[in-house]
């Protein structure tokens, strides 16, 4: 499946003063690819995206990008301010900036716009306020920014935090689709059975690049506890990876659960 | 009914007060409008500081005897850009950085007019704006920067939209975000400059932040927030001026009282719209 390469990060350490977030991390992204990148809060996970994207200027190595590509970048929606004045639609079309010098929506842009949001389940809502939308209409909005601008790489930080199993699942489906259209994902995500262990391959890091492969070769024991400092267990479920946190049942028994 | 009219145009018989209406009126407009900037990237505490900072330099072109346009106006701008990149770095608290920067220059221009220049009138003067002291330069001084600002809203409207959104996904679609900021932090110091003589350093805050959260309280459209804002801006400035001379209060404080009146009315009413929606919710 992989192609090209789109991104490659030689090297690169980025630091915020005299904390280091990502130390001599060495990993690229092809064409067709679709990665996970997991490890504990403050792992430097979204550090590596915005090295990625540009946003972060690495004081060691270097990021080279195939020439002309275009990214899309998905947010967390924690970062969001949903009591903005935007709509549906205007935020979808803010992305086209080059060239749009008037407040207006073009028709062309509109009939794009509205095709995106009809093409991710969301026909109808673009006259409606951005809070006016469900956790999982909210997240695919900003999917649907990033795909307006007609990314070969999409970005996207946390695309499951803070939403229910439901939207969660949506998110998964949407990701999964657009990956068979031929659009190249790179995710950070805290989700490691609901999210990360459905991808074709995972990146796990602590500042350090701990390991970076398939989640059957990547996630096992040593690996996890590395990369999170603590005891893991791993299950291999229906071919899948399953993690589980030792001392989950001893917290159970305490809470009066799992008798 | 005659006599009520002559009441209310007896003021226009005095240049300088349609001098102020006018300017009132335009400031009003510009406030409004980049206010609405400065309201939803939440950056009310750098217009409070910034018309400190131009006082600085409105006090040091007096003393130095330069053009007030000149001296006040590089003094602003540099102001208005520092402040711009120590809010961007975060190295320490954006806000104490900024109280730092702007005080210290507020400061500066209290002790260089109480050293040098005439303390008393021009200290109040500029504190609280004098409607005696505008002239047609002031007029066209605060026409040619609302028409520059109307221009870059209306040229890089969808860059201001999304930088002011969503800075760093602007950034990773090509808007040039630290240009975006410095611009309007450069457009926010001609602001102040040229409305400082009628509004005053302490009340120009309250211009910018008041129309904008009116306009805000009245539609979730940033499009239409664009133009409800200079409308309340203006509608300020103008009855502001108009009562001020009616009831003898100050300009500047007037025109502020009646931009909170319209505040309080809209706040008042969307909290009894609220309160029957959820009422109408409740019943259905």
């Amino acid at each position: 499946m992989s192609g090209g390469i789109l991104v490659e990060c030689a090297h690169i350490t980025c630091a915020y003063g005299a904390t280091v977030a990502v130390r001599d991390a060495h990993v690229t992204f092809h064409s067709g690819d679709f990665v996970g990148i997991v490890g504990p809060s403050g792992s430097g996970k979204t550090t590596l995206l915005k090295a990625i994207l540009g946003t972060v200027t690495p004081q060691q190595g270097h990021v080279t990008k195939k020439p002309g590509l275009r990214m899309g970048y998905v947010p967390q929606v924690e970062s969001v301010d949903w009591n903005f004045p935007v709509t549906v639609l205007e935020v979808v079309a803010m992305t086209r900036t080059s060239r749009r010098y008037f407040p207006k929506i073009s028709s062309d842009e509109r009939r794009d716009a509205l095709d995106v949001l009809e093409r991710l389940g969301l026909a109808g809502l673009h006259n409606r306020h951005i809070r006016e939308l469900s956790g999982g209409q909210q997240q695919r909005v900003f999917v649907a920014r990033a795909l307006f601008h007609r990314p070969e790489l999409l970005v996207l930080d946390e695309p499951t935090s803070g939403v229910d199993v439901r939207t969660r699942h949506e998110v998964l489906h949407l990701l999964a689709d657009l990956h068979d259209d031929g659009v190249s994902i790179v995710l950070s995500t805290h989700d490691l059975n609901g999210l990360a262990a459905h991808l074709p391959r995972l990146i796990c890091m602590n500042v350090d690049v701990i390991a970076d492969g398939p989640p059957l070769e990547v996630l096992n024991s040593e690996v996890l506890e590395q990369t999170y400092g603590a005891p893991m267990e791993v299950l291999v479920h229906g071919g899948m990876p399953l993690v589980l946190e030792h001392g989950q049942d001893d917290v159970s028994r305490r809470l009066g659960g799992a008798r | 009914m005659s006599f009520i009219l002559a009441g209310i145009f007896d003021p226009y018989r005095y240049q300088f007060f349609t001098n102020g209406v006018v300017v009132a009126t335009i400031a009003g407009a510009l406030c409004g409008l980049l206010g609405v900037f400065v309201v939803l990237r939440g950056m009310s505490y750098i217009g409070h500081g910034l018309s400190h900072a131009v006082f600085g330099g409105a006090a040091a072109s007096a003393v130095m005897q330069l053009n007030y346009f000149v001296g006040a106006g590089i003094w602003g701008v540099a102001s208005g850009v520092i402040i711009g990149r120590i809010a961007r770095r975060r190295l320490i608290g954006a806000d104490a950085a900024i109280g730092v920067v702007t005080t210290a220059s507020f400061a500066l221009g209290l002790a260089l007019l109480n050293r040098f220049g005439q303390a008393k009138k021009s200290i109040e003067a500029v504190l609280f704006g004098s409607v005696l002291g505008v002239r047609t330069t002031d007029i066209v001084a605060v026409a040619l920067v609302t028409v520059l600002t109307v221009v870059v809203v209306v040229v890089l409207y969808r860059r201001l939209l999304f930088a002011t959104f969503d800075p760093d996904v602007a950034q990773v679609s090509g808007v040039k975000v630290a240009w975006i900021e410095a611009l309007l932090m450069v457009l926010l110091s001609l602001t102040i400059l040229v409305t400082m003589r009628v509004i005053g350093t302490l009340l120009i805050s309250a211009l910018l932040v008041i129309p904008a959260s009116v306009a805000r309280m009245t539609t979730n459209s940033f499009a239409r927030m664009l133009w409800i804002s200079p409308i309340v801006g203006a509608l300020s400035g103008f009855l502001g001026m108009n009562l001020s001379y009616h009831l003898d209060t100050s300009a500047s404080a007037t025109i502020i009282l009646v931009a909170t009146a319209m505040f309080i009315v809209v706040y008042t009413v969307s909290g009894i719209r609220g309160r029957s929606r959820i009422a109408h919710v409740h019943h259905v």
